[in-house]
């Protein structure tokens, strides 16, 4: 493969880079008066890079013509599935950011730009085909969410968010740095293909122990637990626009990352990291349930919500079957539509001053004071608790039936177990918001950007979202057949 | 042979440096026991024929990065009245290292002269030397031929992490006078200077 055609296949990636080198320089020279400007100019780019990419998704791209760059990036319709996730997410922050940072006076021409080199470096990580790029990835993706978690500086809490995120980040990093130097010693090579052939076989134990350091450090980026710990503080301490982002795009791109490893890389190795994706699955949905029960901050229980989801997504990755990975896409594309809309109405519910409101206990009565609101983040935690008329059932469901039909009974009927726990506290919100008095705290206006994100997201969740299975299926199926082409 | 005992006095003063910066209650210390810990971890490159990343370990992380740290560290609130009264009970420990440091530089160009240590790794793994090319060139033609794209990537990580730096640190002052140099080089001498003749006993209106 020649190097012009290589460059064509990562066209996205250089649009969002060319695009964002271009914006640092626009906000450079005009200053954060243009923050605005730059803003939407982000979102077309965005726009740009997602239309390059649809054809891929839509043709089903997969096999020898989707490699870049001797194998370093693999552009397929996996990859292409996990970038229009990561690229709506990212739109949708900057849409909702001026608004949230003007409150503060600290709307900066940066923040967009940050936003586009983090989705490129999602876009790189995704279609990582090896450790380096995979690396290279994780770390433009890292190093720009540390800043935008620090992003109001004035605000205590966003700074304490942003160091402890950026310590515990560059302990991941460690660790994950450390298994891939273990995985390059006993295969010999970074490239995936080559690391599957030479791990075919019994596994040595400093292979193993590469296996198990990498998966950790990746377990990190997608919070699972035991490496959640930082989740809930740097939910609650960044900006909302930006904890909507942490959310969703680097979770999508970190699973899909963690897929391409666990079943291409891996993907000889299936038993042996099978019972540590089992335990790290069960363990996030347990925690990430039982934890949210005594959070009164909505953010923080977003966070273990997103804890708990995570769970479920792995069941998927633990059946190590392409059904298991298409059902885990499928999830991936319900979860982001429910943390997009749930983040949305969070940053909706402000009082008469414009500040914004974080507590649940000051949600009581709001289906008196703002119905429609107050029935959409129902509808989305009911989504999110996994209720069978909402969408959210879906997803959950076709993860469950991808484990059982992989012979993993038992795991199936613990995680459903464990999600009557987590339906505890979303109910809980509700009763909050429909039964409790009026404690009309929530008065703010809302402009009509935010009420197009809220509707559109609520829709999808909604039982209209099963008029999308086929479709939706469709695509994830071509996705993990690529996953699995390759592997 | 004199591979292998260098491969272990190097590696041996790395751990020993390295525990010793986490261990020694001076920070000063710790970047100096650090610099030490960085030129052990050079001399292992050496013994691996890895020249030119045991040139970067030198030039970029005890000649940069450490001196760096060492202005960091020295910002800090430390008496160097107390620290400077040490030299005398510390002389010895410190010619002790400059012996340690002799005698591995000795070693170290001995083992290199005797060719590089043998180690074992996987087949797979197709070395990108170029034959007859030294070890710069190689890396030079890997890191801008086959690993293009990382390289340009890594590029704009340091970009991001450098935007960054100054988002979260830079602001605005509104009471400091910052240099124009336009107006600087517009000001002409006849505008900036005016002959008085005052009158005695009245004094100068500036």
């Amino acid at each position: 493969m020649d190097f012009s055609a290589s460059l064509s296949l990562v066209a996205p990636e250089i649009v969002l880079s060319l695009g964002g080198l271009l914006l640092l320089l626009c906000a450079a020279w005009m200053g954060d008066r243009a923050s605005r400007a730059i803003s939407i100019a982000s979102v077309i780019i965005i726009g740009a890079a997602a239309a390059l990419t649809i054809p891929v998704l839509c043709g089903g791209a997969m096999g020898a013509g989707t490699l870049a760059f001797g194998g370093q990036m693999r552009v397929d319709a996996f990859a292409a599935f996990a970038k229009l996730l990561i690229y709506i997410s990212g739109a949708t922050c900057l849409m909702v950011a001026p608004r949230f940072f003007d409150r503060w006076g600290a709307m900066r021409a940066e923040y967009p730009v940050l936003v586009l080199f983090a989705v490129l470096g999602m876009g790189i990580m995704v279609s990582a085909g090896d450790l380096l790029t995979l690396y290279i990835g994780l770390e433009m993706n890292s190093l720009a969410a540390y800043v935008l978690a620090a992003f109001l500086r004035t605000d205590g809490r966003s700074a304490e968010a942003g160091l402890k995120y950026f310590v515990l980040g560059a302990l991941a990093s460690g660790i994950l740095l450390y298994g891939m130097s273990l995985t390059y010693g006993f295969t010999g090579s970074t490239s995936f293909d080559v690391i599957r052939v030479a791990l075919a076989g019994d596994i040595s134990t400093g292979a193993l122990i590469g296996l198990v350091f990498v998966l950790a450090g990746l377990a990190f980026k997608i919070s699972a637990v035991p490496f959640h710990m930082w989740t809930p503080d740097v939910y609650e301490g960044s900006p909302t626009p930006v904890t909507m982002f942490f959310a969703t795009a680097p979770k999508v791109a970190a699973m899909a990352l963690t897929m391409r490893v666990a079943l291409d890389a891996f993907g000889l190795q299936v038993d042996a990291w099978r019972q540590i994706v089992v335990f790290v699955s069960l363990a996030s949905i347990v925690i990430g349930a039982l934890g949210a029960i005594g959070q009164d901050n909505i953010k923080r229980l977003l966070a273990f919500s997103s804890i708990n989801n995570v769970g479920f997504i792995l069941v998927g990755l633990a059946a190590a079957t392409p059904e298991g990975a298409s059902a885990m896409l499928v999830y991936l594309a319900i979860y982001v539509a429910m943390s997009v809309g749930s983040f949305v109405a969070v940053l909706m519910l402000r009082d008469a001053n414009g500040d914004y409101v974080e507590s649940i206990s000051d949600l009581a009565g709001l289906s008196r004071t703002k119905p429609l609101i107050a029935w959409c983040l129902l509808l989305i935690m009911l989504s999110l608790a996994g209720i069978p008329p909402l969408f959210g059932f879906w997803g959950k469901l076709v993860v469950f039936q991808a484990a059982v039909n992989a012979g993993m009974i038992a795991i199936a009927a613990v995680a459903i177990a464990a999600s009557v726990i987590g339906a505890f506290y979303y109910l809980k919100v509700g009763k909050v918001m429909f039964f409790d008095e009026p404690v009309d705290k929530v008065t703010g206006d809302n402009d009509w950007a935010h009420w197009a994100l809220l509707i559109v997201s609520t829709a999808f969740i909604s039982p209209l979202g099963y008029l999308l299975t086929g479709w939706l299926s469709e695509l994830a199926d071509k996705a993990a057949t690529a996953l699995f082409l390759v592997a | 042979m004199i591979q292998v005992f260098s491969f272990y006095l190097f590696a041996a003063l790395t751990i020993l440096s390295a525990v010793f910066v986490i261990m020694s209650r001076n920070p000063v210390h710790s970047v100096l026991w650090l610099i030490m810990a960085f030129f052990n971890a050079a001399g292992l490159m050496v013994l691996v024929g890895a020249e030119f990343i045991a040139m970067l370990l030198v030039i970029v992380y005890v000649g940069a990065v450490a001196v760096l740290f060492l202005f960091v560290v020295m910002m800090l609130d430390i008496d160097f009245a107390e620290l400077r009264a040490g030299f005398v009970k510390n002389f010895p420990l410190g010619l002790a290292i400059a012996l340690v440091l002799l005698a591995e530089l000795v070693f170290g160009i001995g083992a290199y002269s005797a060719g590089a240590l043998e180690m074992g790794h996987a087949a797979a793994a197709a070395s990108p030397q170029i034959d007859g090319a030294s070890n710069i060139e190689s890396i030079g033609a890997v890191l801008y031929g086959k690993y293009l794209f990382l390289f340009e990537s890594a590029g704009i990580i340091l970009l991001v992490a450098m935007v960054g730096a100054i988002v979260l640190t830079h602001r605005e002052r509104k009471d400091t006078r910052g240099q124009n140099i336009g107006r600087q080089i517009r000001r002409r001498p006849q505008d900036a200077t005016v002959n008085v003749r005052p009158e005695v006993g009245k004094g100068v209106q500036l």
